[in-house]
């Protein structure tokens, strides 16, 4: 895979992706800690598809935040990226923040995507299992909440790596532009729109995800009619680190059937 | 020199354990810690220190707005205000101020500081802070990213209202309204003047400089920060080509005044420590949500902004490091009169009470400070500079007196 510059709407949005690969197209959408660049399951992936794998507005590279106001603009704009690289009919893969994402593309326009797959999505609220504050987490709690395995060598790798100011800068920066789309509370109308989700959907979820719990992929199920939900064992809110073959099987699978 | 009273109204019950048992003083303290009668009580003592104030000669009498939040007993300040124009009649009637973003339409701000400026017969002044992460961000759900610009939307939506005399449509990012058209109109023209609370953001010393606003910096952190803060934003008033009046610049002190030096630790190292030790106790998490600060102005911050630094100073060490200047009234002035001119600057916000501070040590530093060193500091400072932002109120002859019951 290969690293390209994107420029959409003339230029008013700029950002890398990470691309390659054959076979249909896969627009992969990272989740508030931003753009996994160089992360394996990519690789993998693009044995079988191509993928794309851009960096959101406000996240790594990406430009042009400013020129989003809610998660519409956001979904909006990704219909723009799709009409500005000319990508038919795409699956959809998105992660958390990037799944709730992903579920509003689909929302907005379902006959314009082929597949989709939400991994552990936000964008739903339930009163009675409420979503942690995770803006107010150190390293340390998130990488509680995230990973099966808290004291794990992933769990390690990912404390370590946020040890450098520029990495906390980077995540603070990450987490501000998320904030557009999940402050104060991860519901901004998904549930008013789910129900357009007429297309083939399948729901991935770490059995202990503690960012957002397991319920949360059985209320996403019940919404979106005919949707299959696969529960991960050994997974947190991180499945396609925590189980990358697993997780790639089980995409490709859904993809190609 | 300018001297203003400042209260932040705390709650004064906090538990001796508080720090160890409850996980903030903010946010998400405890209700349980809140006695309605003892909120009586202290409300009445508080408006009376105001009033006490007023009657002494300060030039200001001040209060501000918080939310969730065990030492500041104020998330309506207007509400405050307005009881204080009632029974006060020189002073200026300070707010530091209302957060605009929290107002929905900004308008109303508008509107009650009109209210407060025709009632008091134009002694108000309106302050527009951006407002604390844990105000804005975590008590009142604000996105952190944006809550800049709402706020200067609203800031620019009051002072149209305030000055465009036939209704007006506001077609805004964070507004709309097809009929702008306040009721009442200040009496001050034409606006009571604004001031500016700030906790040293890049972005604001431009934004205050270009508007010709007077910038106000509140931090309980006292002069050694403050120092750093105010050459950032005369840096930004010499760039913007105005003067450097001192009088366009505020900052707030912890102040204690007694017969000695000695005898002031004895009554005011209590109330010291429970101000920084039970009242800002304050975990990291809330300081500052992601977005609540710019990246430029991160950048610029040397170490990460912390009230957690604050757990193992003892009275020595607040007076040391400048966070509380206390003493005789020769040693109060001497250190005032040496900072202000260091820091050019001409409005004074004295915290003369502070944490558990009892009624009567309220008053005797209230009174020691107006007495002995108000008088000594308008004397020796600034008197060569014009105050453009103080309110001109109605001449005394022609403003309402309170009839008697």
């Amino acid at each position: 895979m290969q690293e390209v510059k994107v420029a959409v709407r003339n230029g008013k949005f700029t950002t890398s992706m990470q691309w390659g690969g054959n076979g249909e197209p896969l627009l992969f959408l990272h989740g508030a800690g931003g753009p996994m660049v160089g992360a394996p399951f990519l690789e993998e992936l693009a044995q079988n598809f191509t993928v794309y794998a851009p960096a959101h507005p406000g996240f790594g590279p990406g430009t042009g935040i400013e020129h989003i106001d809610d998660v519409i603009d956001f979904a909006l704009y990704y219909h723009d990226f799709l009409d500005e690289l000319q990508i038919d009919s795409p699956h959809i893969v998105g992660h958390s923040l990037g799944g709730m994402l992903a579920a509003e593309i689909a929302a907005l326009a379902p006959y314009r995507i082929n597949r989709l797959v939400l991994v552990c999505p936000a964008g739903l609220w339930l009163d009675d299992n409420p979503i942690p504050d995770f803006f107010t987490f150190n390293p340390q709690q998130m990488v509680e909440h995230v990973f099966h395995d808290p004291s794990g060598s992933m769990s390690q790798m990912f404390t370590e790596q946020l040890q450098s100011p520029e990495a906390q800068l980077e995540m603070y920066k990450c987490l501000a532009s998320t904030g557009k789309f999940l402050w104060p509370i991860p519901d901004k109308g998904l549930k008013k729109r789910i129900h357009r989700l007429q297309l083939p959907t399948l729901l991935l979820w770490g059995e202990s995800d503690k960012l957002i719990p397991p319920v949360y992929g059985e209320a996403f199920q019940r919404a979106i009619p005919g949707s299959r939900l696969v529960h991960f064992a050994s997974s947190g809110h991180m499945i396609m680190l925590e189980e990358q073959e697993a997780f790639v099987d089980a995409v490709s699978d859904f993809l190609l059937e | 020199m300018k001297s203003h009273w400042f209260h932040l109204m705390p709650y004064q019950d906090l538990p001796e354990d508080f720090k160890e048992k409850h996980p903030s003083v903010w946010v998400d303290v405890s209700s349980e810690l809140f006695d309605p009668a003892r909120g009586h009580q202290f409300y009445n003592e508080y408006l009376d220190e105001l009033e006490f104030a007023d009657s002494l000669g300060f030039d200001g009498i001040c209060v501000n707005e918080h939310h969730a939040n065990a030492y500041g007993l104020m998330p309506s300040p207007n509400i405050i205000l307005a009881a204080l124009a009632r029974r006060t009649s020189k002073a200026a009637l300070i707010v530091l101020g209302n957060s605009i973003a929290l107002y929905n339409p900004p308008i109303r701000i508008a509107e009650e500081m009109a209210m407060l400026d025709c009632i008091s017969g134009g002694r108000f002044v309106g302050g527009f802070p951006v407002g604390t992460s844990m105000d804005t961000n975590f008590a009142y759900g604000q996105t952190p990213l944006t809550l800049r610009e709402k706020y200067r939307e609203g800031h620019d939506l009051i002072i149209k209202a305030w000055t465009e005399p036939e209704p007006f449509a506001f077609n805004g990012k964070y507004n709309q309204l097809r009929y702008v058209n306040i009721w009442p109109r200040p009496i001050q023209k034409p606006h009571p003047p604004v001031w500016i609370p700030g906790g040293g953001s890049v972005e604001t010393w431009d934004w205050v400089a270009a508007h010709d606003y007077m910038y106000a910096f509140l931090s309980y952190f006292g002069y050694e920060p403050a120092t750093q803060v105010m050459k950032g934003y005369w840096e930004a008033v010499d760039r913007a080509g105005r003067d450097p009046n001192p009088y366009r610049a505020g900052y707030l002190q912890v102040i204690g005044v007694s017969e000695t030096d000695a005898q002031a630790e004895k009554d005011y190292a209590e109330a010291v420590s429970y101000f920084y030790h039970r009242c800002l106790h304050v975990p990291d998490h809330w300081a500052a949500a992601p977005g609540y600060l710019t990246l430029k102005t991160i950048k610029s911050l040397k170490s990460p902004f912390s009230f957690e630094q604050l757990a193992d100073l003892k009275w020595k060490d607040f007076v040391e490091q400048g966070y509380v200047i206390a003493g005789s009234p020769a040693t109060v002035r001497d250190r005032l009169v040496e900072v202000l001119k260091e820091m050019n600057v001409g409005q004074l916000f004295t915290l003369l009470h502070f944490g558990n501070l009892s009624a009567a040590l309220t008053r005797k530093n209230t009174e020691l400070y107006a007495k002995e060193v108000l008088p000594f500091l308008r004397e020796q400072l600034w008197n060569e500079w014009e105050d453009r932002w103080a309110p001109h109120p109605m001449k005394e002859e022609d403003r309402m007196p309170v009839a008697a019951l």
